[in-house]
């Protein structure tokens, strides 16, 4: 059964005639989550969950034709069985079940196996063809419990506080930013960038309770942000906006940050490795969960983890794709200075 | 050990030279002493010889990880250090051991006289029961040097931060022979086991870039001209039969140029000299990254003396016989310098004393700069006659005029990954030029680029590799850069024929297309061609 194409396009459903995140513009796009990479702009129609439709229209435009689903609803196109399964990478995001004449596929967007008490916990599907991510694919990505990682934040956070500094925290506007506020609720004001804040109000749009924030502008009196968080995206590491916040320290917070190469290469203080995806053995378990007879590998270490996955007796195929291009978890973005 | 793991976990989270100043002093108000004399033994490259084998290590490794080699080998070359891939690797401790510092050491020490057997015991018990960041530090301590961003400078600030004692002193104190077994760590800081006196630098006097016009300088006849050399500033202390070798970055370097030390033995009476550390061979100077060998290694091998033989060109002094002359002007200083010289034997090869130029008037030197490349030297040097020998940075009195550097357009053909924190990023270049219808290989470069401009490369490196040698990519020769050096000479090694001094990237063409670069032609003309 040939269910599924991978095309210059995207990955197309041949008898349900749609795309899943594709990156060009087609006729009807069922998207797992709203990060850039895998929401694309210019679908003349998109199909999402609940959560991400105004993150969505947020970034993409108001005024896109744009239906959502909840978790584990079914919505019949062209004959294909649709749902959405939590994938756990960040608020919004599934995995994209495909059933058709009793063939199943699922396609994972970009997952997280752990918990994070924010985001609706991965949950495993069975399938026949399972397309898998592998950005962390490989050995060295064990990531520690949720609770040890906010440890080594509160840590450092207080260690600053102790000193009389702000600490800046760099992570993505949509995921990492509301993981960062989840993990530091609590232990002084958190500041936003506007970047990060209007997704916040996207996200709170739909019903979802985040941490308290306040707005942080070129006009924030600098006194009032002495010893307290503040939250901003990547693209503005190293900007004069943050040079200007007097006597700060600043951590980055990706997976990429496990590597004490990739800490050192920034000329940041701290790097901590928190991460909306699946480390090493996170994969591993996700794909044989889903006791697929085929496991396509996309964006990331795909050639590896596919080798891998074919050693260990599960038939796998890698596979070419645009995700993983421009999304935080990318290093060159984390450390692209001038990202825009 | 918590110690130990504190004090780098500490310095790790920090780019503040003072934060990290303040966690050694933290770790030297908190641990034993025995585990501060054992930090500072390993910060100083007192470290024990290898025990173990790292093939074997990683064999252990994927037998406990039950990883194939191929997946070890990838994880390698994206970690880009071998005790830090295993120590991501191993599981996560099932226990937790803890122990001294110094118990570990010794540990370590001992293990060298064990079978394999009791060595793979040992490791594997060790790595069961520390944690990833302990496990690291392990992995290191075994498998050889752990950098960690602090210079022996930074660990001897802290030192003095926390003793009261002269950083100099302690500089010697650490360098100076000790064991951390026999030694106490208050006899270690006061320097019991030396004796300052003999050592003691001064600061260098430094001199700044060239600002004015010639003519405006004054009187040729006031001024001392000599060859800019381009190698490590040194500062030779000799007093009562100890010698001492002082690097600008107030280091002592010393063990690391031992020819120069039998050289200076032949010299009679007690002084300080400064002048500038070459790697010379045959009357030739060596590249700077020769001489960079040298300095990298704690003990200098007898083929590494005879790879990259070095020498000291002497150009002032500042204290004779137990007096400090550097109030005195400079003419009265290099007589006393030029004298102490010329008592040394006629077969010495490693010292001279750095040649003034003389000429007439001042736009005689004008060529004389031109050409100094073809002489190995980066430029001239003016120095006021009467001038003392300043504490530090001065301006009027000394003046550096170099040569401006050579560039050449090339274009990238290859590109690996960086090492350490650079290992996530293509960093480092190998760059060809035009010869005949095909490229050669003129350089290789590893400097000179921004940040976003290495992501930017190391993009394209990843979309257009032709191919893959181990660690290597080649590329699709489409990226043009304008590559500066300070000289250049012929070389049989090379396959282009010549050999470029201090290559890096001055910028990136992104204006120029590929047919457009330089020819290997082009290239060898610059060859004793004056700027």
């Amino acid at each position: 059964m040939k269910l599924i194409k991978f095309t210059k396009k995207g990955i197309y459903c041949i008898p349900g005639k749609f795309y899943l995140d594709p990156w060009f513009p087609v006729d009807y796009a069922i998207i797992s989550h709203g990060h850039a990479d895998h929401a694309k702009w210019g679908m003349k129609h998109y199909l999402c969950h609940d959560d991400s439709k105004a993150i969505l229209q947020h970034r993409i435009g108001k005024d896109i034709s744009i239906e959502s689903l909840p978790y584990h609803i079914e919505r019949t196109i062209n004959g294909v069985k649709v749902s959405f399964f939590p994938a756990g990478h960040i608020i919004g995001s599934a995995q994209i079940r495909l059933e058709y004449k009793g063939f199943i596929v699922v396609f994972s967007g970009d997952y997280k196996v752990k918990n994070d008490h924010l985001t609706a916990p991965f949950e495993p599907v069975k399938c026949h063809e399972f397309i898998t991510e592998s950005t962390f694919g490989l050995p060295i990505y064990n990531w520690s419990e949720e609770t040890v990682l906010q440890q080594q934040m509160h840590d450092w956070v207080l260690h600053n506080q102790s000193i009389n500094r702000t600490s800046i925290c760099v992570g993505y506007s949509l995921g990492k930013a509301q993981r960062i506020m989840k993990l530091l609720d609590g232990l002084s004001d958190i500041y936003v960038h506007s970047a990060i804040h209007n997704i916040n109000e996207a996200i709170k749009s739909s019903g979802i309770i985040l941490p308290q924030t306040k707005l942080w502008t070129a006009d924030t009196d600098k006194t009032s942000l002495q010893n307290q968080i503040v939250i901003v995206p990547p693209a503005l590491l190293g900007s004069n906006m943050i040079k200007r916040i007097p006597n700060a320290a600043t951590a980055i917070c990706s997976g990429w940050m496990q590597i004490r190469g990739n800490r050192r290469w920034q000329s940041v203080d701290a790097g901590f490795p928190i991460s909306d995806h699946a480390d090493w053995n996170g994969l591993i378990s996700a794909v044989k969960a889903t006791e697929a007879e085929k496991v396509y590998v996309t964006h990331g270490s795909q050639a590896t983890f596919s080798k891998y996955l074919n050693e260990i007796g599960i038939n796998s195929e890698e596979v070419i794709t645009e995700y993983g291009t421009n999304e935080d978890e990318n290093v060159e973005t984390v450390t692209n200075l001038n990202a825009s | 050990m918590k110690y130990v793991s504190k004090l780098i976990s500490d310095i790790e989270i920090t780019n503040k030279t003072n934060d990290k100043i303040d966690a050694f002093v933290r770790y030297f108000n908190n641990a034993p002493d025995k585990d501060k004399l054992w930090l500072i033994a390993i910060f100083t490259g007192k470290r024990p010889k290898r025990p173990v084998k790292t093939s074997l290590m990683k064999q252990w490794c994927m037998e406990i990880t039950k990883i194939p080699e191929w997946l070890f080998l990838e994880s390698y070359s994206t970690v880009g250090d071998l005790g830090e891939t295993m120590a991501l690797l191993l599981p996560t401790p099932t226990h937790h051991i803890e122990k001294k510092f110094s118990d570990l050491m010794n540990e370590i020490v001992d293990l060298k006289s064990k079978s394999d057997d009791e060595k793979e015991a040992y490791i594997r018990h060790i790595w069961s029961g520390f944690e990833v960041q302990e496990r690291l530090i392990f992995n290191k301590l075994i498998g050889g040097s752990f950098r960690v961003g602090v210079s022996k400078k930074t660990l001897v600030n802290a030192l003095s931060k926390y003793s009261g004692v002269e950083a100099n002193q302690l500089m010697h104190s650490i360098i100076g022979n000790w064991d951390a077994n026999t030694i106490s760590f208050d006899d270690l800081i006061q320097g019991k086991h030396i004796n300052y006196d003999n050592s003691k630098p001064y600061p260098f006097c430094l001199a700044y870039a060239l600002e004015k016009e010639l003519h405006d300088l004054g009187n040729l006849s006031d001024w001392q001209v000599e060859y800019k050399w381009d190698g490590i500033r040194g500062q030779i202390v000799k007093r009562n039969d100890e010698i001492f070798i002082w690097s600008r970055g107030e280091e002592l370097v010393t063990q690391q140029f031992p020819e120069l030390v039998e050289a200076i033995e032949q010299l009679n009476g007690d002084f300080v000299i400064d002048g500038e550390i070459l790697a010379l061979k045959d009357n030739a100077i060596l590249l700077f990254n020769d001489l960079q060998k040298r300095l990298n290694r704690k003990h200098v091998t007898k083929k590494l003396m005879e790879e990259v033989p070095i020498g000291f060109y002497a150009y002032d002094m500042m204290e004779w016989m137990g007096n400090d002359i550097r109030h005195t002007p400079l003419y009265e200083r290099r007589e006393l310098l030029e004298q102490l010289l010329s008592s040394k034997s006629t077969d010495n090869k490693t010292l001279f004393l750095s040649e003034t130029i003389s000429v007439k008037n001042w736009q005689d030197l004008i060529p004389i700069r031109a050409e100094a490349r073809s002489r190995d030297s980066e430029g001239l040097m003016l120095k006021q006659k009467n001038s003392p020998y300043h504490t530090g940075r001065k301006k009027g009195d000394w003046w550096k005029w170099k040569v401006d550097p050579l560039t050449i357009d090339a274009v990238m053909i290859y590109a690996q990954k960086g090492s350490g924190r650079r290992s996530a990023h293509y960093t480092d270049y190998t760059f060809a030029v035009k010869k005949d219808d095909g490229l050669v290989t003129v350089a290789k470069a590893y400097s000179g680029l921004t940040n976003e401009e290495i992501i930017e490369v190391s993009r394209f490196v990843k979309k257009n590799s032709i191919e893959k040698f181990g660690p290597v990519r080649t590329v699709k020769p489409e990226l043009v850069f304008e590559i500066a050096f300070e000289g250049i000479a012929l070389s049989n090694r090379h396959k282009s024929g010549v050999a470029l001094r201090f290559p890096r990237i001055s910028r990136w063409r992104k204006d120029k297309p590929v047919d457009e670069i330089d020819t290997i032609e082009n290239v060898k003309q610059l060859i004793h061609s004056p700027n």
